[in-house]
């Protein structure tokens, strides 16, 4: 059986033209991001009837993709970064869940508003999502021909030579070795990173604008999610396709990412180019993230760490859901009120409150009226 | 009773178990038979999980295993704890071998060598009580009773940062980040020596992950303790522990202390792995060494140096390792590494460089 000899050292040059052209002074890292948006949230709600009450899951989301970007949403378990990306694609389990408000919009239509069939033809064409587990990802009884085939038969109307050439492409598109032998495996015969390569086959197949990607390496060995995180840019650079990566992990973003959205509690709490999440942050929460994480690069003394759990998403306090583990000082009043996502400085939204971002005084005057308390 | 004077050990860094060592592994091997040999006829197959892997764990040191899935880290912890028995090697426990210890010398040993487990959902029983997890222990290896057990309880329980009052709820009523403290508590009850930590952190929450490292670490300061951590996230080794090995099918690639092996990783195996960890900055531009192939079956690994099928560099087939176990060579004081002519980073040109940024 052919080893993969796709991820051999003479790839060297490729990448280090790559890492050259990704540092530049606008503010968004990526090579590939331009400023045209391709995907926009607005305002997303969606909540889950449980019996412990009504858990707000996505609690008023908005942000934007351009063409070519990589956004990165961080979060912890429940944070509700998921969910969003589920929302996006309208397959959040209804019932317990349900998309109350919001808008998604795509190629010019909001997706929230198309019917089931509509939305079908949207799933895997204009916008694909890459999960966390490629095992559960693929059907064990079906072929990889078959699977990849399945997309391209509904998205493009293909059939016989000209859909067979299409999935080999696919498949040569994410680098597996000798796709057209590889077709004809069945899962269990493909390793861990050439499975998670399939699933990343069937969501470009059909040239989309967006491709979501919720954790695709949490199962992946570090050589082998090196390599699939190559393939990804690389993917990016050649097809445009705007990228939403979903992770906890602040290393995954120091490497993909051209923008941050870090989200706490089903809320948004700050928004920026990656660059400045990492060296200006102002949400308390944001900091205490990026500075609880031990460094490769050097011996770290002991570790800051944040006190205090996740919250329960039933049972959220009123105002800044952050405030239970803020060290900053600040009355209870102070943290009573919903605090507002604010542009403080060019392209830098932060949840303004005084519970969770020091420098708050700096921006108070960007404070909206208390007008709903 | 063997001890470690009068056995000798040959591909072994420290080649006798130092004084310093609490535990002392020695060639330890773990083969599963997978095939052949039907009748005593036959090929027999093994599956070579752990092959000749010696290494010390220090007192009130931690020590690293890392490597990928399949190297054979998390059986190496295994064997140590007795969940499996091993097809060849010593492990010493004191300067002691264990395998002939007395019946009272192994239930010593045993209630030394406690366990931390990944998964803080599936490891705690969720019928029982904190107060019956944490207990446990004690009820089966000591003498004390229900009163004393109780009040030990309830010091290990603030100990681990918990609520004494907790002792009385179940293991779903935890967050994850609690519940791995109830694990480490349960670890600590018999008052070990040596706590083997199998990927503590990795299935917690992100802010949750210092909390735990840093009780960890107090720990260790507090009662003496040494670890044995088996990890696959460098930072987190890099982090926690003094010395370590790289692990790669089976066999120690490279081992020594933590910021020999960061500051100057000598096997190409080693820079390939440090070289994909992930940067902690988005301006740390690292060149990944991306090895050619995919990680090799441990079933019927080469009978030579397991790494030569991996190797970018040309390897010659007549060569002694190509067809013999290469022995870890002592490069710098403790610093030891498999040196062939197809495994050093410095012949390939593949040194990583771990340096920060400018930013911050």
């Amino acid at each position: 059986m052919a080893e993969s000899t796709d991820a051999t050292v003479d790839e060297k040059d490729e990448i280090s033209s790559e890492s050259s052209v990704s540092v530049d002074t606008d503010g968004f890292g990526g090579s590939a991001a331009s400023e045209e948006i391709v995907l926009d949230v607005i305002d997303l709600q969606t909540h889950f009837t449980t019996r412990w009450g009504t858990v707000k899951a996505v609690d008023g989301v908005t942000y934007h993709v351009k063409r070519g970007e990589t956004l990165g949403i961080v979060g912890e378990s429940g944070s509700g970064k998921s969910v969003t990306a589920l929302s996006l694609m309208r397959l959040v389990p209804t019932p317990p869940g349900k998309i109350v408000a919001g808008e998604v919009i795509l190629g010019g239509r909001n997706l929230l508003e198309l019917s089931e069939g509509q939305m079908t033809s949207v799933r895997g064409g204009e916008i694909s999502i890459i999960l966390q587990d490629p095992m559960q990802a693929l059907n064990p009884v079906f072929d990889i021909a078959n699977q990849v085939g399945e997309a391209i038969k509904i998205h493009q109307k293909l059939k016989g030579n000209a859909l067979w050439e299409k999935i080999v492409d696919s498949l040569r598109k994410v680098r597996i070795p000798a796709p057209e032998s590889r077709a004809k495996d069945y899962p269990h015969q493909l390793s861990g990173g050439m499975r998670q390569r399939v699933v990343g086959a069937i969501g470009i197949s059909s040239a989309p604008a967006v491709i979501i990607a919720d954790e695709p390496t949490t199962s992946l060995d570090v050589t082998i999610q090196a390599a699939y995180l190559r393939l990804l840019r690389q993917i990016q650079q050649e097809e445009g396709v705007g990228i939403i990566f979903i992770t906890h992990d602040f290393g995954i973003v120091a490497k993909m990412c051209d923008r941050v959205a870090v989200m706490y509690a089903g809320r948004i709490v700050e928004v920026a180019d990656v660059r400045t999440i990492f060296n200006e942050p102002l949400h308390e929460y944001t900091k205490a993230l990026i500075s609880s994480v031990p460094k490769l690069e050097e011996k770290t003394g002991r570790l800051p760490q944040i006190e205090g759990q996740p919250p329960l998403l039933y049972n959220l306090p009123p105002g800044d859901a952050f405030a239970p583990r803020s060290t900053l000082d600040f009355t209870p009043e102070e943290a009573e009120r919903r605090p507002p996502l604010i542009e403080v400085e060019d392209r830098h939204w932060v949840q303004l409150s005084k519970s969770s971002v020091a420098e708050y005084d700096k921006y108070a005057h960007l404070m909206p009226a208390e007008d709903n308390k | 009773m063997t001890t470690a004077e009068n056995v000798t050990i040959p591909s072994a860094p420290g080649v006798n178990p130092s004084a310093d060592a609490i535990i002392s592994i020695r060639n330890l091997r773990k083969w599963y038979q997978v095939g052949g040999g039907f009748m005593g006829f036959g090929q027999k197959i093994f599956l070579k999980a752990v092959d000749d892997v010696s290494f010390d764990i220090e007192r009130n040191k931690t020590f690293g295993l890392v490597g990928e899935s399949g190297c054979g880290k998390t059986t190496t912890l295994k064997l140590l704890l007795g969940l499996e028995k091993p097809t060849g090697g010593e492990i010493y426990y004191e300067g002691e071998d264990v395998s002939t210890m007395t019946k009272a010398g192994k239930t010593e040993f045993r209630r030394s060598v406690q366990a931390v487990f990944q998964d803080p959902w599936s490891s705690l029983n969720p019928r029982m009580r904190v107060r019956s997890i944490v207990g446990e222990p004690l009820e089966i290896a000591t003498k004390m009773t229900k009163g004393q057990i109780s009040t030990r309880v309830g010091d290990l329980l603030s100990e681990t940062g918990l609520n004494p009052y907790q002792a009385n709820l179940y293991p779903h009523e935890f967050s994850g980040g609690q519940r791995q403290r109830i694990g480490i508590a349960r670890a600590l009850a018999l008052n070990p020596k040596v706590i083997a930590l199998d990927e503590p952190v990795s299935a917690l929450d992100v802010s949750i992950r210092a909390q735990i490292m840093n009780l960890l670490v107090d720990l260790q300061e507090e009662h003496g303790l040494a670890y044995l951590l088996v990890a696959h996230n460098l930072a987190t080794v890099r982090y926690m522990c003094h010395d370590m090995a790289v692990m790669y099918l089976g066999v120690v690639q490279e081992s020594g202390e933590t910021e020999a092996i960061f500051n100057n990783p000598m096997h190409i195996y080693t820079n390939a792995l440090v070289s994909a960890a992930l940067p902690s900055h988005p301006d740390i531009q690292r060149e990944e060494f991306l090895l050619p192939g995919e990680v090799v079956s441990p079933i019927d690994p080469p009978p030579g140096d397991v790494f030569m099928t991996r190797t970018p560099l040309e390897v010659d087939p007549n060569h002694r390792w190509a067809n013999e176990r290469p022995p870890l060579v002592e490069k710098e004081p403790g610093h030891w590494v498999v040196e062939t002519p197809w495994s050093m980073a410095s012949d390939a040109g593949l040194k990583v460089e771990l340096t920060g940024h400018a930013g911050v």
